[in-house]
């Protein structure tokens, strides 16, 4: 058992884990934080993308123990009161179907800001978003709402 | 997963000490290989080594024309170094091209080539750079140390520490991915040295990984151009045949990813 503690939405937590527990599973059934989600499970749909030290990984594609004293931002971590200018964006611009994807979606495209910057072409977003599936299709809105939140961010 | 336990190394000399009393241990670096494998139960070490925290295997360095990057180094940080672009572009683009932006976050340089996977990128600009692969140990030429599909000169106890090559007169890399899986299916890196040599390395064909081909690096030396290359062959014989592509379609790619990487090395 591994004795681990991170930082997740600014909160200290901890707790005991089995060495292979993975990343996203103490994110969900630890800290009950159920924003991140296990799509493939196969490190290929990015449904479990999350922010490691400010940087997008897949969570089903990391231990937490390799993650221990780290900073760990999630879905739920965004919201400050308002819903952050990313996620009124995937609203507005119809960018969800089932919504399935769209916690990954969201965490990748803010990663996408923090790195790129603000504005983004359409090619540059679809390019990124090489490791984020959409089993509706609806990649078309997904990037309209990206190009939108992120000149809003 | 099969239980397993989780060590994070401080130092190279850790890391080995680690591996030393434990059973049957892997290192693992970003562990996006290593740890899919293991979801699978394709692989079930007793003991995992984190390299991911030593700081003497980070950062890439520049020193004239001699290029080091170390083995824990990002592919995100490869992409993103503005000092290595100046100098060697191609190898910024090769690992822009690696998975996705996440894998790219995690994945290094150093796990990617103890692993050797016969699709990967970096093996194929480490035998067009003629790099020196540095490890706790000793320092491998590039040409020892691919020395089969998964398989490298690395010992059980040995770990890459860092890559060494010269700066590049002209270099580019041009890969076919899957279209699902977005791996290799042939990827083609060409060096023009300052040396006066050429150096072509393949990936994602070969039956036995990842290879140069002499005969392309014979006529590129005379004559820098893609046209030079038309005529050389590429032995179907020496390569892979599986339900993506027959080896014969992997021939013909592995000729043409070689013309367009010609045509676009800078």
């Amino acid at each position: 058992m591994a004795s681990i503690s991170m930082t997740v939405n600014g909160k200290t937590v901890g707790g005991e884990v089995e060495d292979r527990t993975l990343l996203v599973e103490f994110i969900r059934e630890n800290l009950r934080l159920t924003g991140t989600h296990v799509g493939c499970d196969t490190s290929q749909c990015g449904a479990c993308v999350v922010h490691v030290d400010g940087k997008a990984v897949k969570s089903c594609t990391t231990l937490a123990a390799q993650a221990n004293g780290s900073e760990v931002t999630t879905i739920e971590g965004l919201a400050n009161g308002d819903l952050h200018p990313m996620q009124q964006a995937f609203k507005d611009n119809h960018g969800l179907q089932c919504g399935f994807c769209t916690p990954g979606m969201i965490m990748a495209a803010t990663d996408m800001v923090n790195r790129l910057g603000k504005d983004l072409d359409e090619k540059t977003i679809r390019t990124e978003l090489e490791g984020n599936i959409c089993r509706c299709t609806g990649y078309h809105n997904i990037v309209k709402s990206i190009q939108d939140g992120a000149s809003k961010m | 997963m099969y239980e397993t336990n989780y060590h994070r190394a401080s130092s190279v000399e850790d890391a080995i000490s680690k591996m030393g009393s434990a059973d049957d241990a892997k290192f693992v670096s970003g562990g996006q290989t290593l740890i899919p494998t293991m979801k699978q139960r394709l692989a079930a070490p007793s003991d995992l080594i984190d390299l991911r925290h030593v700081d003497s295997m980070k950062g890439i360095t520049i020193d004239g024309n001699q290029i080091t990057i170390g083995a824990a180094t990002t592919h995100a940080e490869v992409n993103a170094s503005k000092e290595l672009r100046a100098i060697c572009p191609a190898i910024c683009d090769l690992a822009g091209h690696i998975g996705d932006p996440h894998v790219r976050h995690m994945g290094t340089i150093g796990g990617s080539i103890a692993n050797n996977d016969p699709a990967a990128d970096y093996p194929a600009a480490m035998m067009a750079l003629n790099a020196q692969i540095a490890t706790n140990k000793r320092t491998i030429d590039t040409d020892d140390f691919f020395t089969g599909m998964f398989e490298t000169a690395l010992d059980e106890d040995e770990i890459v520490t860092a890559v060494t090559f010269p700066a590049p007169a002209k270099a580019a890399y041009s890969k076919f991915p899957n279209p699902a899986s977005r791996y290799a299916m042939a990827g083609v890196f060409v060096a023009k040295l300052k040396n006066g040599m050429a150096r072509v390395g393949v990936t994602g064909a070969g039956a036995d990984g990842v290879f140069r081909h002499e005969d392309m690096e014979e006529a590129l030396k005379g004559d820098w151009s893609s046209s030079s290359i038309a005529d050389c062959k590429v032995d179907a014989d020496d390569l892979l045949s599986d339900l993506h592509a027959d080896n014969n379609y992997r021939a013909n790619l592995v000729k043409v990813m070689a013309k367009r990487a010609v045509e676009a090395s800078s």
